[in-house]
């Protein structure tokens, strides 16, 4: 069984990822079981995936628009977006959009080339599941989140900038330290 | 100086944690080398030629004292005894271990520095006027901005991974001092007609392999938006700047093809979705900054301090240094000195370990404990007094630092270049010197004016040489090492991008060719007040062309056309 991190822990999990084929292609589907499917499965195959008797969702790549699925969220037990290269940052702003453009609630899980140097920023912009790739030890990844115990900018996380929250702290801008 | 609070000092001290844990990775393998390239470079952490380097940021220039010791310190101990100043208003260190690098960025912590965001594809190092808080044409204090958006920059989770490199400069005065438009972001402030700050906007600046000069996509932005403008322009970035091509995935390309007008509709629709969202700054966090600066404590002086003007008219070569190494303060009294880091023979922007202590002592004894680098490579006591102009000058005369050619030819802009390089297609710093010997001539320097000479060793353009007056540029030629040269850039309000004069020439024959430059310009100057680049704009190059390859040459280039069309 396959396992991610989910809240801070290590779960198991029963989320198929299907990818297409190499022509771009779909592949059949099981008629059971839960799957996570490429956004173009979704867009062209609505009608039969959601006649299916397993849980549904959907992964977006790097370079593909969450727009596209905004009005669908119920649809879906989990969004996944694809991070496939280690230095693609795109999937950061996807999440962000996600999260707090089009204000999906569910299941956000990070997937393809996941380490544990990423975690703590995917956390913070919006990632609350995280299927680690290949190789990387899952408890020594758990520790990540705790690199860095505070942070300047707003972000899903914590909305407030730390300027805003020094701010509420002391209004009067008398500093403890 | 900015002084951290317990928050700043905390993250600080996290990420030497951090970056030991991922060197400790690294060398038990289970880190790859790539995996770990991108988590080192992101510290300022390179493999070089033929070791290491590491890049330390010193935020828009602004450094104490002490900090410069702690830097002599690590100097000495574990490097090899000296360090370079970038052009980024930085310090490389070249000879580091690279298992020593978390020791090295655990004592910088100790004086509130680091190596953060250095380099890799992120936001760098926010590079303002070495000038700040002093420039009697200021607008507003850049510091005090630019340690907002460092703040704004340091581990932004959403831009941390970017097509790439990402460079902010932030300019406070009338005058451009920081090159704003050849930044992927320019930020030139501004004041409007009810005294408010705003910052005009310029993206799509830069240097490098394509060279452009930014376009303004908002004349006015108040300055409570500028975090969530800011956000907006770097998420239409990376979301669909270029990641396919590492040559073609700065901002300005995406500007380029989308067309600035494209773009800035992008940004302003983005834009609307995050203003006067959470990011949206309030005045108390700038009175918050502005507040944890440490400020110097002018006196009240007596603008013409008798023994100054007297030793200026007894002292011809003190007199000489004063008109090209001082520069005027805002407070009577008092002026900013240029401690020349361009004396010949000594590769620009290097300082050896001593001088570093002892310019940390000239910072305590004359200019309240402080310091500034400059994008030329330069250090800058800020807050002098006039009345002790003569003292500090004999002593930085005796350390080497007081060559008085700021903005004279001999003030190379200069790369570390083949020496240290690995991306480097030629040596750069033996050129500087030969230039450097070749005009070594103090009074024949100042004949010749104003001259902003650059180099850099590859089309990287580290050393700025497509802005400089004349640039030299560095290229391979079926594996030699040669030199391209451009004249006619310049940087600052009117800045311009150079012009290649014709085909690249050998090391050897570099001086040469300034040689036959300058000729040309002190031959057909109108005045002495028409610097260089004037020249170049009145009449072109083409006569610096025909002067410098000869008619032959000319001929030669003639009969080829003739033979295309032919």
């Amino acid at each position: 069984m396959a396992f991610v991190i989910k809240q801070r822990q290590i779960a198991a999990d029963n989320w198929k990822l299907l990818k297409p084929a190499a022509d771009g292609s779909s592949t059949a589907v099981a008629s059971t079981g839960d799957i996570i499917v490429p956004l173009a499965f979704w867009l062209e195959q609505r009608e039969a995936l959601l006649s299916r008797a397993g849980r549904l969702g959907v992964w977006l790549d790097s370079h593909e628009e969450p727009g596209a699925i905004a009005s669908d969220f119920d649809r879906f037990g989990v969004i996944a977006v694809n991070f496939p290269k280690f230095g693609d940052g795109r999937g950061f702003s996807i999440a962000r959009l996600l999260r707090e453009r089009y204000g999906y609630q569910g299941e956000l899980r990070a997937i393809g080339e996941v380490g544990r140097d990423h975690l703590f920023f995917m956390a913070r912009c919006g990632f609350d599941s995280f299927l680690l790739r290949d190789a990387e030890d899952p408890e020594q990844a758990l520790t990540a989140f705790d690199d860095f115990s505070d942070a300047y900018q707003a972000s899903v996380e914590r909305p407030l900038p730390l300027f805003r929250r020094r701010f509420l702290a002391s209004p009067d801008g008398v500093e403890s330290s | 100086m900015y002084i951290y609070d317990e928050i700043d000092q905390r993250l600080v001290d996290e990420r030497v944690t951090q970056f030991r844990g991922q060197t400790r990775r690294f060398l038990a393998g289970e880190l790859s080398e790539d995996d770990f390239r991108a988590l080192r470079l992101r510290n300022g952490l390179y493999i070089q030629r033929y070791a290491p380097m590491l890049r330390v940021a010193i935020p828009y220039g602004l450094l104490s004292a002490t900090q410069l010791r702690k830097l002599a310190q690590i100097a000495r101990t574990y490097d090899r005894g000296y360090a370079h100043f970038s052009t980024r208003q930085n310090m490389q260190f070249n000879w580091p271990k690279l298992e020593d690098v978390p020791d090295i960025l655990a004592e910088l912590a100790t004086v509130q520095m680091h190596a953060i965001q250095t380099s890799g594809n992120c936001v760098r190092n926010i590079t303002t006027d070495h000038y700040a808080g002093v420039a009697s044409d200021e607008i507003v204090d850049s510091f005090v901005w630019c340690e907002v958006l460092r703040q704004w920059s340091t581990f932004n989770p959403e831009f941390t991974y970017l097509p790439r490199k990402f460079k902010i400069a932030v300019n406070g005065s009338q005058s451009d001092r920081v090159a704003v438009q050849v930044h992927d972001i320019g930020l030139h402030a501004l004041r409007n007609a009810d005294g408010e700050v705003g910052f005009r906007v310029l993206v799509g600046g830069g240097l490098g392999r394509t060279p452009i000069i930014g376009h303004v996509i908002r004349e006015f932005l108040p300055w409570q938006h500028l975090l969530t403008y800011l956000d907006a322009v770097l998420r239409v970035y990376n979301r669909y700047g270029r990641r396919d091509n590492l040559n073609r995935a700065r901002i300005k390309i995406l500007v380029k093809e989308r067309t600035p007008e494209v773009f800035r509709k992008e940004v302003e629709a983005e834009w609307e979705h995050l203003k006067d969202g959470p990011a949206t700054l309030i005045a108390e966090e700038i009175t918050r900054i502005e507040r944890r600066f440490t400020r110097p404590h002018y006196q009240k002086l007596d603008p013409l301090a008798s023994g100054y003007v007297l030793a200026l008219a007894r002292d011809k070569a003190f007199a000489n240094w004063v008109g090209r190494n001082v520069h005027s303060h805002k407070v009577p009294g008092y002026a900013a000195v240029t401690l020349s880091l361009k004396k010949t023979g000594v590769p620009p922007g290097d300082v050896t370990a001593e001088q570093m202590d002892a310019i940390a002592d000239l910072a305590d004894r004359y200019s309240f404990g402080e310091l500034r680098v400059s994008h030329e490579q330069n250090l800058i006591l800020a807050d002098v007094r006039l009345s002790e102009l003569h003292d500090l000058w004999r002593k930085a005369r005796a350390l080497g630092l007081a060559t008085p050619n700021i903005g004279l030819l001999t003030n190379i802009i200069c790369c570390p270049g083949g020496d240290f390089c690995s991306l480097a297609n030629a040596k750069s710093i033996p050129v500087a010197e030969a230039i450097q010997r070749r005009f070594d001539d103090l009074d024949y320097l100042h004949d010749i004016g104003e001259l902003d000479l650059n180099i850099s060793g590859c089309m990287n353009a580290c050393g700025h040489h497509h802005v400089g007056h004349i640039g030299i540029l560095g290229v391979d030629k079926q594996g030699a090492e040669f030199y391209q040269i451009s004249i006619g850039g310049a940087q600052g309000n009117d800045a311009s991008l150079g012009k290649v004069l014709g085909p690249s020439v050998s090391q050897a024959e570099v001086p040469d060719v300034i040689e036959k430059l300058i000729d040309l310009y002190l031959s057909r100057r109108d005045s002495e007040e028409e610097r260089f680049v004037d020249l170049v704009r009145r009449i072109g190059i083409e006569p610096f062309k025909e002067h410098v390859y000869g008619i032959r040459h000319q001929a030669a280039a003639d009969r080829s056309r003739q033979l295309e069309a032919a």
